[in-house]
């Protein structure tokens, strides 16, 4: 039965989700639409569907994850795939195989979606090369992570009701952030306002070229903003210094009540996770469920990601 | 007996003298005997036709490294030999980065030993400071009197301004010449690609223009106390053009050379994370790019360089942040530099120049001319029949060019090293 509603559905047009660049406003609406079903599904006490039944979804994490590891395996289940995860500490990565070779490696094995986390940019493009079967960004480098800015737009959409005519505020390190970058062409592509505010040097190089408004003064790029998007203080990609301390940090670029109150007063947090409390982030604001939609994010996560597996995988249960 | 060959109808290019002429040439045994529109040549002389085809000096290039020793997998003295042949180089400079490193005249022998059978002339550049570490000096004298003259440290920058004012003091006295690569270490930390708005969508590390900029302003306030000759092994950007062109007027012995990736491509290249892009220092932005073409043809950048690096497989199909940098370019020196001439941005003469009595020039060699009594060194290559760069036709074993399938116009047809023919092209 799921596989003739399957195909009673538009088809996908990308073999892989390597990002958010690329994709159209259809495209990009067309997935939150099937994930919005997907959100009343996981809210039932039976949240298994057999979609993905005989299907063999495997999740290549080269750098640690907790929550987007189980997300992507919580959501490949639901839809009833068979999920190996594989990650660094555990496998012959860390032997030095190089990431064709293990990319060979699974392929050979015939797994239908590759879910795929890589601390270099560009890195999962080219592993998407050499397999056959559809494969997912779960985040490359400081490139993309285009489930994430699904997910952050899917919990926009549902509370404000759209994503065009917003004002979105992208706050903190963006030079280090996978996530800022699909965010903004996510945004860009769907018509909302983008700002990004940070420090110069946790500011990319150009970064105003990618259709962004800049600011440097957090109270100043607040102001009429519906929604707060934090970004967490990457300091493991780091090297050197690129701000003086934590406390002068937290003082200038952390989301406090204060710097809160200059945002629109219906403004919403958002926060990609983990969260540095007092470093990024106050923690009270962090839970103030008024402005807070930082655990419907997760929620949202699981949802996004089953319908980015169905489409992916449309075409192939179509012919098989 | 000596051994008389008469090159015939030929167009004679000497851009030495702008000699541009239809006309013949002859070479007696490994020398250059007369040229002009006729000469009178020996009766057993050998004859080939050069069917109107360009004839001038081969090319020196003063930018090749190989693997030997210490890294035979990338290739080996002939297959450099070979492919710079078919690239019509008659003349490479090798780069002192093998292993063991030739920062020594007995490294400098074992070269010169071991490639005494390759096709083309081979010329040791050895290293400024020892083990390429930028910290103590070779012996930049005895490798001096020995009439090694060039000393560089490659693909690292002397960075430290206390030893480099030191060397460029001490070179100096020995009339040597130093070669700086300029980019400054911590600004080029981690760098992969130019600094700005496309490495920042592509999530890549960016090298500002800067980090090559300051150790050149830097270099040349040292030059004007120390006087000593100096090469800037490739200028990428815009500011550093003006520097060098400052330098030049303030009557500085300073000269600055360019490789032929830069000047033909610029960062976009690199699309989809392509590992055969990746260069020391980084493909710069359209803009620096087109600085670069005028810089050639006022005269400010001396010299083009094919910055041949071999890299295997292995280095190059890894992600672009982990990727060797390095491309290959003996074979692909002329006919992508000749894109100049053929879209009006430079001529045909200045062209040559910069590959061969420039660099000639600039270390002391009697090559690079078409001379009475100067060595048989000699390219003949079709100006114009159009083709795309094939690189599994190419020589070199490792494949890394950035030049796939470009359409390009100049062929090497022949390639005469102290006169005897070293290839010829077949179709």
């Amino acid at each position: 039965m799921s596989s003739a509603k399957a195909t009673s559905l538009p088809a996908f047009n990308h073999k892989h989700l390597l990002g958010i660049e690329g994709l159209t406003e259809a495209e990009i609406t067309q997935i939150l639409d099937l994930a919005d079903q997907y959100v009343d599904q996981n809210r039932q006490t039976d949240k298994k569907k057999n979609l993905l039944n005989g299907l063999t979804q495997i999740n290549l994490f080269y750098e640690n994850s907790t929550r987007t590891l189980m997300s992507f395996e919580l959501a490949g289940k639901r839809l009833g795939a068979d999920v190996i995860n594989m990650s660094t500490s555990s496998s012959s990565i860390k032997k030095g195989e190089t990431l064709l070779d293990t990319a060979s490696t699974l392929n050979a094995m015939h797994p239908d979606l590759l879910v795929v986390r890589h601390g270099s940019s560009g890195a999962v493009k080219l592993l998407s090369r050499k397999v056959d079967c559809a494969v997912l960004n779960a985040g490359d480098g400081k490139h993309e992570h285009p489930t994430q800015a699904l997910l952050d737009a899917l919990t926009i959409r549902r509370r404000k009701g759209r994503l065009a005519r917003l004002t979105v505020a992208i706050c903190g390190d963006v030079l280090h952030s996978r996530v800022a970058r699909s965010n903004i062409h996510l945004l860009n592509i769907m018509g909302t306002r983008v700002r990004v505010i940070g420090p110069p040097t946790l500011l990319p190089a150009g970064v105003e070229k990618m259709g962004v408004e800049v600011y440097h003064d957090m109270i100043q790029g607040l102001k009429g903003c519906d929604i707060i998007m934090m970004l967490r203080l990457q300091t493991e990609r780091m090297h050197g210094a690129y701000f003086p301390t934590i406390s002068e940090y937290f003082s200038l670029y952390g989301l406090d009540a204060e710097k809160l109150s200059h945002a629109k007063e219906d403004a919403l947090i958002l926060h990609p996770g983990p969260m540095n409390r007092g470093v990024e982030i106050d923690a009270a604001v962090a839970d103030d469920l008024a402005h807070s939609a930082i655990q419907e994010q997760v929620e949202m996560g699981v949802a996004v990601r089953m319908a980015c597996l169905d489409l992916l995988t449309r075409s192939k249960r179509e012919t098989s | 007996m000596s051994k008389f060959t008469l090159y015939k109808n030929a167009r004679l290019l000497d851009p030495a003298s702008g000699l541009d002429l239809k006309g013949e040439l002859l070479t007696e045994d490994n020398k250059i005997l007369a040229f002009g529109k006729t000469v009178d040549a020996p009766k057993n002389a050998v004859s080939i036709d050069c069917q109107g085809h360009c004839l001038c000096p081969g090319f020196i290039d003063m930018r090749v490294f190989i693997g030997i020793p210490g890294a035979d997998y990338k290739d080996t003295i002939a297959n450099t030999g070979d492919a710079a042949a078919a690239g019509g180089v008659t003349t490479v400079c090798v780069q002192p980065n093998t292993d063991p490193i030739i920062d020594s005249i007995a490294h400098i022998e074992y070269l010169a030993l071991r490639a005494k059978d390759a096709l083309v002339n081979f010329i040791a550049m050895p290293a400024a400071t020892k083990q390429l570490e930028g910290k103590e000096m070779t012996e930049i004298g005895l490798m001096s009197n020995a009439g090694y003259k060039t000393f560089t440290d490659c693909s690292s920058t002397i960075d430290n301004a206390a030893i480099m004012n030191r060397i460029l003091k001490y070179a100096a006295s020995f009339d040597a010449l130093i070669i700086q690569h300029l980019s400054e270490a911590n600004l080029s930390k981690n760098g992969c690609m130019n600094a700005g708005a496309l490495a920042t969508r592509m999530g890549l590390s960016g090298i500002p223009t800067a980090a090559e900029t300051i150790i050149l302003e830097r270099d040349v306030r040292l030059l004007k106390s120390t006087n000593c000759r100096y090469h800037a092994s490739q200028i990428t950007c815009n500011d550093s053009i003006e520097v060098i062109s400052r330098a030049k007027s303030d009557g500085l012995k300073i000269t600055a050379g360019v490789a032929v990736p830069h000047l033909s491509l610029n960062e976009y290249a690199i699309e989809d994370y392509k590992t055969f892009t990746k260069l020391s220092p980084p493909l710069r932005s359209e803009e620096d790019r087109l600085s670069i073409i005028k810089a050639l043809k006022e005269g400010i950048i001396d010299v083009i360089v094919s910055g041949h690096d071999p890299q295997d497989p292995e280095s190059k199909r890894v992600p672009y942040e982990q990727a060797e940098a390095g491309v290959i370019g003996l074979e692909t020196l002329l006919n992508v530099s000749l894109e100049m001439y053929h879209n009006g941005s430079l001529e045909l003469l200045d062209i040559l120049a910069k590959i061969t009595c420039n660099p000639a020039k600039i270390m002391g060699l009697e090559s690079g001319i078409l001379k009475e009594g100067a060595p048989a060194d000699l390219c003949l290559f079709d100006l114009n029949t159009p083709y795309c760069i094939d690189p599994e036709k190419m020589i070199s074993i490792t494949k890394n060019t950035p030049f796939d399938g470009r359409p390009v116009q100049g062929r090497v047809l022949i390639t005469v090293v102290g006169g005897k023919s070293v290839y010829k092209y077949n179709d």
